[in-house]
């Protein structure tokens, strides 16, 4: 895994093939809309720098490079199951390794945006087609029989009319020096033998033996370990410390000050090396250190929203879309609609805590661990190290999680700062309390909705969000509105309103703030759809006909229809709850209906939740229905179990003790469904969570007359 | 100096005697299946078996366990082939995977005093493991799957 750079005879060098091998990559010529695909081995390739590669070597094995990281949603899986299906070659012939950071050979390399298949599926299937094709073409030559004779099948080259065959790995030389052809053309989605098949995640077994390395799995020869106390207000910076108990625990051998970058700001803490982990930890846990947060406020929770809210009275904020007038309608109306719903900060709290290898080396730097971005860390560092960006050498590691938090660089340049500090390879493991006190986190949103209903129809919508904007923390421009309001709302509803209006009031606090799996969607789903249910309650329509009267999309029609369908919505008695919500998330849009019943203790009960998900041309349903299960629960933790509230400037959530998670005796069967059609793919990791906590409180609501509009709410006490 | 039984493997570990198990298991032994997770008992990463039942390494003082037979997810099974092991592969279970040594080292214990758990039980049994992924329906299914196994005598369903 912690193989590859770019040329090809490092390439070969480091995954330990000898040169025999067939090499393709793709070419992303500046001017070109689509990937040429190069073979390596031509001499005007050698200058040229390849983004994807797949490598065929003369055992008939083949090598793909993913430029984007294994987080749990399955590229392991996905991306050779689409190298195998051109390729003719069994899914279990084809192995992956990871990039290292480089965004000058791969382009964007974060995990995130739910990108990993729907960004690269195109090339995939270029590239295993082009292989297969240049096989073909290599055999053919051999038996002087035309191309159009032979057929490619399990790795092997079949001449129809005689039988006669070749395994890959004999071909591989001779196809090598062959030209890669252009126009070649793929398959139909009828004829794929592999794509689309549940088929078993490849890296199941070495997630149920112990052998899967993660970022804090990771050894390099005389590593030491290291814990940091940061300061706890996540902001301003050490007065002064004393180390004289923690240097007195076995096993401790150094404490220092360090800083370390949160994007454009720093933060502040006190080092402790140590032989091993647990020495380290208890170091930090006997230091005294007398912290000088001067300059940042000390909120509170309540405090951040009461401002929210406060804003959302006087502000209009920055304009993401206006359509007509909403502003005069709910001015004159004589009724109107005006609420505020508010969600919570969250913690990613990956089940790995964060942690990461650096290895300084005094030109050079070398970084193990578990990365979402892995050319953001290399620049990054590159430039916080004073290092050239060749120097750093980023690898990635299996990561335990992301959903966000992994792609933030403070952890990998913290890990840089002391393994400089030290002069050895350390690495850094953070605690469970540092993992949950530090943030980054999503940020709290307060919604302020106000619409207009007149003859059964929406005349005016407006909504407005005040909240921490990330795009801002990450060194956006401020006066312009990014996509943070109108994530995971439906544009359709944009053509079918009449009167619209979406718009983003700026609002900061000095806590730092990441995306968290589906980002704004993840709370702007709740908003827009539980506001939706209250405008059809309010025109008198049944929820999900509103969609489809409002959603004028056939594509969304077939969605709302299997949702419909599945859900049993029509058929639905009057004891029952049903709520439904629809949301887009990076391409792809997911209906939701949840069942809700109150149990003889008045408790409410979630009996049951139906996901459509239409995500396009996929890879593995099997993978799409995890993503979308675990995305589901997720949610359901976000809206019913755990905030993340502060105090005095301060986390008040410190372990899973006070920041509870769900457990499989909270979760309700989950029934997914996925649409089948041609249409370009979408996200998968991501699009199944916006839709659970509104369609949730829109099915408490039809239950119980309540509405829910502030998460986290408690089921026990509806 | 401690001595320790892993895995069948006898141990010599220089180590302070409240250092916790976890981390001689993953530091000074290097067998980095078993996972940190929390450090307080919340979460189940670092579920391993003392004399075959399960035990928080977190919370469990390496002095605790001189002397009893450890076993971590690298000695469940010689071939990845415990019931559990071949169902987990055959759900595909696992997504990001951190926390699956845990779910199947509680889930081995359960699955020994109770070969025909029901979901109440697995609930109980397995509600000390926390997924963040979110893999609970598949850890449910595969539980019954590799019962269903043990019961009918199948060691690898392929």
């Amino acid at each position: 895994m912690d193989t590859n750079t770019l040329s090809r005879r490092k390439f070969l060098k480091s995954t330990g093939l000898t040169g025999a091998a067939l090499f393709l990559g793709c070419y992303f010529p500046a001017s070109a809309r689509e990937a040429k695909i190069l073979n390596a081995a031509q001499p005007e390739t050698t200058e040229i720098e390849l983004n994807a590669w797949i490598l065929i070597d003369t055992s008939g094995k083949v090598t793909l490079l993913s430029h984007r990281a294994e987080m749990g949603q399955g590229v392991y899986q996905s991306l050779p199951q689409i190298i195998a299906e051109e390729l003719e070659v069994n899914l279990n012939e084809v192995n992956i390794i990871f990039a290292k950071g480089d965004n000058k050979k791969y382009g964007n390399q974060v995990t995130g945006g739910s990108s990993s298949v729907r960004g690269s599926y195109k090339n995939l299937l270029k590239l295993g087609a082009t292989a297969r094709e240049m096989l073909i073409e290599a055999a053919a030559k051999k038996w002087n029989v035309a191309n159009e004779e032979c057929y490619a099948e399990a790795g092997h080259v079949i001449h129809k009319p005689s039988g006669k065959k070749f395994h890959y790995g004999e071909l591989v030389v001779d196809a090598s020096k062959l030209e890669a052809p252009k126009n070649i053309k793929l398959k139909a989605r009828s004829e794929y033998k592999i794509i689309g098949k549940p088929l078993h995640r490849q890296d199941t077994p070495l997630k149920t033996n112990g052998t899967a390395i993660f970022g804090l799995d990771k050894r390099v020869p005389n590593m030491l370990y290291a814990a940091v106390e940061r300061n706890p207000r996540l902001r301003g910076v050490v007065k002064s410390f004393d180390d004289s108990a923690a240097l007195k625990i076995p096993g401790v051998k150094k404490v220092f000050k360090v800083r370390m970058g949160v994007f454009s700001t720093y933060r502040e803490g006190v080092a402790v090396v140590a032989d091993n982990t647990w020495a380290a930890i208890q170091g930090k846990k006997a230091l005294k250190i007398e912290w000088d947060d001067s300059g940042f406020e000390h909120l509170s929770t309540d405090e951040i929203y009461k401002r929210q809210q406060e804003d959302l009275k006087t502000k209009e904020g920055l304009s993401f879309r206006k359509v007509g007038d909403p502003d005069s309608i709910i001015q004159q109306a004589a009724k109107k609609i005006d609420v505020v719903y508010q969600t919570p900060y969250q913690s990613h709290s990956c089940m790995e805590p964060l942690n990461c290898v650096a290895h300084w080396q005094g030109d050079k730097l070398e970084i193990w661990g578990p990365i979402q971005a892995p050319d953001w860390v290399q620049d990054y560092i590159s430039k916080e190290m004073n290092l050239p960006r060749e120097n750093v050498i980023v690898n990635l590691t299996f990561l335990g999680g992301g959903f966000g938090r992994k792609a933030f660089m403070d952890y990998p340049h913290e890990a840089s700062v002391i393994s400089k500090e030290i002069g050895a390879p350390v690495q850094v493991v953070w605690t469970r309390e540092d993992d949950a006190t530090q943030g980054p986190y999503r940020p709290g949103i307060s919604y302020r909705c106000e619409g207009v209903v007149a003859n059964g129809e929406i005349s005016a919508f407006k909504v407005r969000m005040a909240g921490q904007n990330n795009g801002h923390w990450m060194g956006g421009k401020k006066d312009i509105a990014n996509r943070s309001a109108t994530e995971g709302f439906l544009k359709p509803y944009f053509d079918s309103m009449k009167n619209i209006s979406v718009a983003d009031v700026p609002f900061e606090t000095p806590i730092p703030t990441m995306w968290w799996r589906s980002v704004y969607a993840s709370t702007n789903g709740f908003a827009y759809e539980s506001f939706m249910d209250e405008l059809a309650i309010a025109a008198g329509k049944d929820p999900l006909e509103l969609r489809r009267e409002y959603l004028k999309d056939e594509r969304l029609h077939r969605q709302i229809d299997k949702l419909e369908e599945v859900s049993g919505w029509k058929n639905r008695k009057k004891n029952e709850g049903f709520g439904v919500a629809i949301t887009e998330c990076f391409g792809t849009p997911v209906g939701q209906v949840v069942k809700v019943s109150k149990q003889k203790d008045g408790k409410i009960k979630i009996d049951k939740v139906w996901a459509v998900v239409d995500c396009g041309w996929y890879v593995n349903p099997d993978t799409i229905k995890a993503q979308v299960e675990g995305s589901i629960v997720m949610a359901l933790g976000a809206a019913t179990i755990h905030e993340i509230t502060f105090k005095d400037g301060m986390t008040e959530q410190r372990n899973f003790y006070n920041y509870r998670m769900p457990r499989i005796n909270d979760i309700p069967p989950i029934e997914v469904h996925i649409m089948e059609n041609d249409a370009d793919a979408g996200g998968v990791g991501e699009p199944g969570l916006p839709a659970f906590a509104p369609a949730l409180t829109n099915a408490v609501y039809d239950l119980t007359g309540k509405r829910i509009r502030k998460l986290p709410f408690s089921l026990a006490t509806v | 100096m401690i001595s320790l039984n892993i895995n069948q493997k006898t141990y010599q570990v220089d180590v302070s005697p409240d250092m916790p198990l976890l981390w001689v298991i993953r530091d000074i032994v290097g067998l980095t299946g078993t996972k940190y997770g929390c450090g307080v008992a919340q979460c189940g990463a670092c579920v391993v078996h003392m004399n075959g039942e399960a035990a928080r390494s977190c919370v469990t003082k390496v002095s605790r366990a001189e002397g009893q037979a450890i076993v971590t997810i690298e000695g469940l099974s010689q071939n990845n082939d415990h019931p559990l092991q071949t169902a987990w592969n055959e759900i595909s279970v696992p997504q990001c995977g951190y926390c699956h040594s845990g779910q199947l080292m509680s889930a081995a214990v359960l699955l020994r005093e109770n070969p025909n758990p029901t979901d109440d039980d697995i609930d109980a049994a397995m509600a000390g493991n926390i997924c963040r992924c979110g893999t609970y329906p598949r850890i449910r299914q595969a539980i019954h799957l590799a019962a269903e196994m043990q019961r009918k005598g199948i060691k690898n369903k392929n």
